[in-house]
C-alpha cells in the first residue's frame, strides 16, 4: 500500500467520527423512534404481566427465546468472523475486522437482554446468582453470556487502542480528546507495547472462539435436556453453534456493505471481500444443511412416539409453510445466489444473507414453538400467535443494533488503522511527515 | 429386570462412590448422611388412579381449583378424553405425578422448586422468577404459569407458603402439590374427596396403604393386583401416580 492509499485509507476510517449529517440524524431519529417503542411496549408488559404476550399454559417460551439465540447467534457470527480472519492471519480482514467486532457486542447487548425480558419476575432477577442451582441450564446461560460478553467487549476493545491513540493525536486539545487519552492507556506505539497487544488480541482471538462456542452450546441445552420431541437431541448443540456462525457472517456481510456505501469504503472493502465472505456463508450454510439433514433423517427414520408428531408438524402439518420457506428460501435459494459467479456480486451476497438472516429466525422459531405445541399429554396442541407488544419489543431491540453501531462509528474509526498497518507494512518514509505523531513514537 | 441394571441402580452406585470419595474428605457429612438415613421418611404420599371408574365428570378440577382458588384455565389436575387405537375412549386425570427424579426441579435455576421428605415437589413462589424453564423440562405438562393476576383468597390474612400457595403469586409457576396442607390435618386431598366415583385414591409407600375416601387398601398389593402402570415410566422420571388401565384400555397407546 503506498503512501497516498495508505492517507486515504486513515481518512476514510476516521471519516465519521464527530460528524453528523443529515443521513445521521435521520437514521438515529428513525431508530431511536422504533427503540422508544420497544421500550414502551416492554414497559406495558411489565405492569400489567406476561399475559399481554401470545405466551399461554401450552406455549409457554416464545419470541423472546427465539430472540435470545437469534441475536446472541449473529453475535457469535461476529466475533467468529473476527477471530478467524486474525488467526488465520488473512490479510484482506484489516479493513473488516472493526466492524465485525462491534456487531459482535451490539447484537450480544441485545440478545442478553431477552432472558430478562422473558422472566414473570424480572424484580428477581438476582436470585439467580443468590441462590444459583449450578445443575440448571438457566444459570449455565448467565454464567456463559457474561463470561462471553466481558470477552467480546475486550476484543473490540484491544484492536481499538492504537486507533484511540490515533484519534487522540489528530485531535485539538478538548474534553473529548482527554477521553480518547484515557481509553488508548498512554498508546505509543513502542515496540514492547505493540508486543504486549499483540499477544494480547492473540489470546482473546483464541479465546473468543471456544466462549462463543460455550454460550451457543447452553443455549441449546436450555432445549436438549428436556424431554421433549424435537428438543432432546444431542446435536442440537453443534447444530445451534453453527446456525449462529451463519447468520453472524449473513449479517457482517450486510453491516460491512452498509457501512461501506453509506461511509465511502468501496476503495478498501472490495468486491473481494465480499466474495470471500461470501465463501464463508456457503461453506457455513453447507455445514448447516448436513446438520440439519442429519437431524432429521436420524429422527424420521426411527419415528419415535415423541417426535413423530412435531416431524408432522413440520414438515407436512400447521408448520411446514414456515419450514420450507426456511428450508428453501432462507437456505438453498440463497446459498446458489451467493455461489454462482458473475455480475452484480456485491448485490446478491447481500440479498442472499439478508435471505438466510431472515431464514435462521424462522428455524429458531421451528425449533421452540412447535416444540413447545406439542403436548406433554399427547391429545391437545398448543398454539401461540404473538401479540403486538412481542412484535414491538422485537422490532425496538432489532433497531437497537444498527443504532448502537451507528453511534459507535461516530466516535471510533470504522475501519481499523493500525491492523492496516501492521498487514500491508507501514508507509513509505518519504511521506514520513504526513504521518500522525504517533507513528514517530511522539506523545499528546 | 434380572441382570439388568436399571438407571436408578446405575446412579445409585455412582452416588454411592461420589458419597465414599465424599466421606473419605468429609466425614462430618458422611455423619450427617448416615443419620438422615436412620430417621428416614416418615411418609412418601403416592397417588393411584382407577381409569376404570373415572366418567369424566371433572368434579376433582373444580374442588382442587375452589381449593387453590384458582382460575378455570388451571387444572392442576386435568381430566383427558383419551381415544385408543381401537376406537373406544376413556377419561385420564393428570395430577402432578411428584417424580422422584424431577426434571423440573433439577433445571430450577433459584431452586424455587424442591422436594419435601414426604417426596411432594412443591413450589416456592417467594423464589420463583418466573423463566419457566420447569414448564419446558415437565413431561406431563403439569406446571401453570400465572400469567395475569391470581383470584385472590377469600381469607384476606391468608400468606402463601410452599404447602398452600394461596393466593398465586403472578408471574410465578405453581402445580399440584398433593394438598399436602390438608394431609397435614389428616384431611384427604380436595380432588380425592370431591371424587363421585371414588376413582382416585390417596396412598403412602412408607405405611404401604391408600385410601379413596370409602376403603383403605395395602398400596403394593392394590397396585399388583390391579396392574398398574405409571405414566411415561419409560422416562425414568420415576412418577408417584400409578394408574389402573380402563376396561378394554390397551396399555400401550
Amino acid at each position: 500500500m503506498d503512501a497516498r492509499t495508505h492517507d486515504s485509507y486513515v481518512e476514510r476510517a476516521m471519516w465519521p467520527i464527530g460528524r453528523g449529517d443529515r443521513k445521521f440524524w435521520f437514521s438515529v431519529v428513525v431508530l431511536s423512534a422504533l427503540v422508544a417503542a420497544g421500550l414502551y411496549a416492554y414497559v406495558y408488559q411489565v405492569q400489567r404481566g406476561l399475559w399481554v404476550t401470545g405466551l399461554n399454559q401450552k406455549v409457554s417460551w416464545g419470541f423472546y427465546i427465539i430472540n435470545c439465540v437469534f441475536f446472541i447467534g449473529i453475535s457469535y457470527g461476529g466475533a467468529m468472523t473476527s477471530a478467524i480472519l486474525r488467526l488465520t492471519n488473512a490479510k484482506w480482514r484489516a479493513p473488516l475486522t472493526r466492524i465485525a467486532e462491534a456487531t459482535a457486542v451490539a447484537a450480544l447487548l441485545v440478545g442478553a437482554i431477552y432472558p430478562i425480558i422473558d422472566l414473570g419476575r424480572p424484580d428477581r432477577f438476582l436470585y439467580v446468582i443468590q441462590y444459583a442451582q449450578v445443575g440448571s441450564p438457566i444459570v449455565w446461560d448467565l454464567v456463559a453470556i457474561s463470561t462471553y460478553m466481558l470477552a467480546s467487549l475486550v476484543f473490540l476493545y484491544l484492536p481499538l487502542i492504537p486507533d484511540l491513540a490515533t484519534t487522540r493525536d489528530t485531535m485539538r486539545p478538548s474534553f473529548l480528546r482527554r477521553i480518547y487519552g484515557a481509553l488508548a492507556l498512554g498508546w505509543r506505539g513502542t515496540i514492547g507495547q505493540e508486543r504486549t497487544l499483540q499477544r494480547g488480541i492473540a489470546v482473546m482471538a483464541v479465546l473468543i472462539i471456544p466462549l462463543a462456542v460455550s454460550v451457543h452450546s447452553v443455549l441449546a441445552w436450555l432445549f436438549a435436556v428436556t424431554v421433549r420431541g424435537g428438543w432432546h437431541s444431542t446435536i442440537f448443540a453443534p447444530l445451534f453453534v453453527l446456525a449462529a456462525m451463519l447468520s453472524g457472517v449473513a449479517a457482517v456481510i450486510i453491516v460491512v456493505a452498509v457501512f461501506r456505501k453509506v461511509y465511502g469504503l468501496q476503495q478498501f472493502i472490495t468486491r473481494k471481500h465480499f466474495r470471500y465472505l461470501s465463501y464463508l456463508l456457503i461453506a457455513l450454510g453447507m455445514g448447516y444443511l448436513y446438520f440439519m439433514v442429519s437431524e432429521y433423517l436420524t429422527e424420521g427414520y426411527v419415528l419415535d412416539a415423541d417426535t413423530t408428531p412435531v416431524l408432522e408438524a413440520i414438515f407436512i402439518g400447521a408448520y411446514a409453510p414456515a419450514f420450507w420457506s426456511f428450508t428453501i428460501g432462507g437456505l438453498l435459494f440463497p446459498l446458489a445466489l451467493a455461489a454462482l459467479p458473475g455480475r452484480f456480486l456485491i448485490g446478491r451476497v447481500c440479498f442472499a444473507s439478508g435471505l438466510v438472516i431472515a431464514g435462521m429466525w424462522l428455524k429458531r422459531f421451528l425449533i421452540v414453538v412447535p416444540g413447545m405445541a406439542e403436548p406433554m399429554m399427547p391429545w391437545d396442541w398448543g398454539r401461540y400467535a404473538p401479540t403486538w407488544v412481542e412484535v414491538t419489543i422485537t422490532v425496538g431491540t432489532a433497531a437497537a443494533i444498527p443504532l448502537i453501531l451507528i453511534l459507535f462509528f461516530r466516535f471510533f474509526p470504522v475501519m481499523s488503522v493500525h491492523e492496516m498497518e501492521e498487514v500491508e507494512g507501514a508507509p513509505e518514509p518519504r511521506h514520513a511527515a504526513l504521518v500522525p505523531s504517533y507513528a514517530s513514537g511522539g506523545d499528546e | 429386570m434380572a441382570g439388568q441394571m436399571s438407571r436408578r441402580q446405575l446412579l445409585g452406585t455412582l452416588g454411592g462412590l461420589g458419597t465414599g470419595v465424599l466421606a473419605a474428605g468429609f466425614v462430618p457429612i458422611a455423619f450427617a448422611e448416615a443419620e438422615a438415613a436412620e430417621t428416614g421418611p416418615k411418609r412418601q404420599w403416592a397417588m393411584v388412579i382407577d381409569l376404570r371408574k373415572c366418567d369424566g365428570c371433572k368434579a376433582c378440577t373444580k374442588a382442587c381449583q375452589e381449593t387453590h382458588h384458582l382460575p378455570e384455565s388451571f387444572e392442576w389436575i386435568k381430566v383427558f378424553e383419551v381415544h385408543d387405537k381401537q376406537g373406544g375412549s376413556f377419561f385420564m386425570p393428570r395430577p402432578c405425578f411428584q417424580c422422584e427424579n424431577a426434571p423440573c426441579l433439577k433445571v430450577c435455576p433459584v431452586a424455587a422448586t424442591f422436594k419435601t421428605n414426604d417426596g411432594v415437589v412443591l413450589v416456592d413462589q417467594d423464589r420463583c422468577i418466573g423463566c419457566r424453564m420447569c414448564m419446558a423440562a415437565c413431561p406431563y405438562g403439569a406446571r401453570y404459569f400465572n400469567y395475569g393476576d391470581p383470584p385472590i383468597a377469600s381469607n384476606p390474612f391468608q400468606r402463601p407458603t410452599p404447602e398452600f400457595p394461596v393466593p398465586q403469586q403472578k408471574g410465578t409457576v405453581g402445580k399440584c402439590m398433593f394438598c399436602v396442607h390438608r394431609s397435614a390435618n389428616g384431611e384427604l386431598p380436595a380432588c380425592v374427596d370431591a371424587c363421585g366415583m371414588k376413582a382416585i385414591w390417596i396412598g403412602d409407600l412408607v405405611e404401604d396403604v391408600a385410601t379413596n375416601g370409602d376403603e383403605t387398601v395395602r398400596l403394593s398389593t392394590f397396585i399388583k393386583e390391579n396392574d398398574a402402570f405409571r405414566y411415561k415410566e419409560e422416562l425414568g422420571t420415576g412418577p408417584r401416580v400409578y394408574y389402573i388401565a380402563g376396561h378394554g384400555q390397551l396399555l400401550d397407546y
